[in-house]
């Protein structure tokens, strides 16, 4: 199972606890917990579903390449961080 | 007539009330976030508020009895497969809800029926209240809808929805920039409107093209819905035809310039401004802070001071910052330093409220 950590700024707008779900990539595991999550997930992802322009994705230390799609893969110990970035003030 | 105000600001929403002849702060919601627009429904008395979080994008807020609960917001359809649409400065134009910049209910025949306009140029419409929304196909797939550009801000933006009184299938909106849109089918078709207007900053074979125009913001007389009035990017224009044609009001001081035109629900002759310099200097003319306001359909203009600052004053007043109450007497604006003012008198004389709030972007009679 691949663990999802949220930045703790989002926790003020909607819970988003941290979560485990299964999945080869990026997408599949963010959409596994928005599943379970709806409200969360227009926080992440825009209306494309690609992530938002001022949010960021780690996986196990690593900046995700494609921001579009989120077909960066994923092991089934990885941990991804979803985080605002910098850029957005 | 009404004893409430809300106003929306980069740092929360405040609500503003009347008592013993004196307004005042009585309520901060939404403290720290970044308040765009807020709609108070006059049908069943909720209340709406648009936040852009930013890094988390935009939001709707609807009051219950106890508070706020998150609605949906505004989404963007799927981009199909392969399909490219870039912006005017050439990036690719992302199908996604920017911001929520007008937000109208409709007419009373249709309660739950809400309108939203957004940047980058969707409009959307509500029938429950907000729980759900639809995109207006019609008007986001037709082709013209490429020439809008941005104005306000980067993208192109829907700011003023006007929903005819006699008849809600019939309603007007207004882009920065794109002109004045309108539909008599409840959003089945479009047409382009605003004969008449001319941009001053317009190559000359787009000067009077009806679709190059900035209208800054549209309002419609109530009981006269033929009369309509445009703060526009160079001047004031005024309609006798519901928009088909405009005429040009000039001459008028200290500035033609501004964002938002009100108008008296039973006199279309009468409307307010705020007006800047110009769009290159968009400050109060020698730091005066001064509303404008014409009884006459814009042959003469009275200049209004009385309770506004008249030294180094540099409020700006945003396009959905000056509003008007439903009894025509009282009026209120907000400013970019954070400046709010209230009138009962027509603008006769103004009371400042308070002049420390963060930047002002919507002011709204409850």
């Amino acid at each position: 199972m691949v663990k999802v950590v949220f930045t703790p700024n989002i926790q003020r707008h909607v819970a988003m606890p941290e979560a485990e779900a299964p999945g080869r990539t990026v997408r599949d595991v963010l959409e596994t917990v928005f599943a379970d999550n709806p409200q969360a997930r227009g926080y992440v992802l825009d209306d494309q579903s690609g992530l938002r322009k001022h949010m960021t994705i780690f996986v196990d230390g690593r900046m995700i390449r494609d921001r579009a799609r989120l077909t960066d893969a994923v092991g089934e110990s990885s941990t991804i961080y979803v985080f605002q970035a910098l850029s957005g003030g | 007539m009404s004893d409430t105000l809300l106003v929306s600001t980069r740092k929360g929403l405040f609500t503003v009330a009347r008592k013993a002849k004196q307004w005042a702060i009585t309520a901060v919601e939404f403290l720290g976030d970044n308040v765009t627009l807020a709609l108070s429904d006059r049908r069943d008395g909720r209340r709406y508020a648009a936040l852009d979080h930013g890094h988390f994008g935009v939001k709707l807020h609807r009051s219950t009895a106890n508070g706020w609960e998150e609605i949906a917001a505004p989404t963007y359809p799927p981009k199909p497969d392969g399909y490219e649409e870039h912006d005017m400065w050439g990036r690719p134009l992302n199908w996604s809800t920017a911001r929520v910049w007008a937000l109208e209910a409709g007419g009373g025949d249709e309660p739950g029926v809400i309108w939203c306009g957004t940047l980058p140029g969707g409009l959307f419409r509500s029938s429950d209240r907000g729980q759900s929304w639809d995109m207006i196909r019609s008007l986001w797939d037709h082709p013209k809808r490429k020439q809008w550009m941005g104005g306000g801000a980067d993208l192109p933006g829907i700011h003023s929805i006007c929903v005819d009184p006699r008849n809600s299938r019939r309603v007007w909106i207004a882009v920065s920039t794109g002109g004045i849109w309108f539909t008599e089918d409840g959003g089945a078709s479009w047409t382009l409107r605003g004969e008449g207007m001319r941009a001053e900053y317009a190559p000359p074979e787009q000067t009077h093209d009806p679709i190059a125009q900035d209208v800054h913001c549209l309002a419609q007389c109530p009981t006269a819905p033929q009369r309509m009035w445009v703060q526009h990017h160079n001047g004031i224009f005024i309609s006798s035809d519901e928009g088909k044609t405009f005429t040009e009001i000039t001459g008028v001081e200290p500035s033609a310039f501004g964002f938002p035109v009100v108008v008296h629900p039973r006199e279309p002759d009468t409307a307010w401004f705020v007006p800047e310099i110009k769009d290159e200097k968009r400050i109060p003319r020698e730091g005066k802070l001064v509303v404008t306001r014409t009884r006459d359909g814009g042959k003469t203009f009275d200049v209004l001071t009385k309770g506004l600052p008249q030294s180094h004053a540099y409020d700006v007043v945003y396009r959905h910052a000056l509003a008007l109450d439903g009894g025509g007497e009282r009026l209120a604006f907000g400013s970019t330093t954070g400046g709010l003012w209230v009138s009962e008198d027509q603008g006769d004389s103004w009371a400042c409220v308070t002049h420390t709030l963060p930047p002002v972007y919507a002011v709204r009679f409850a």
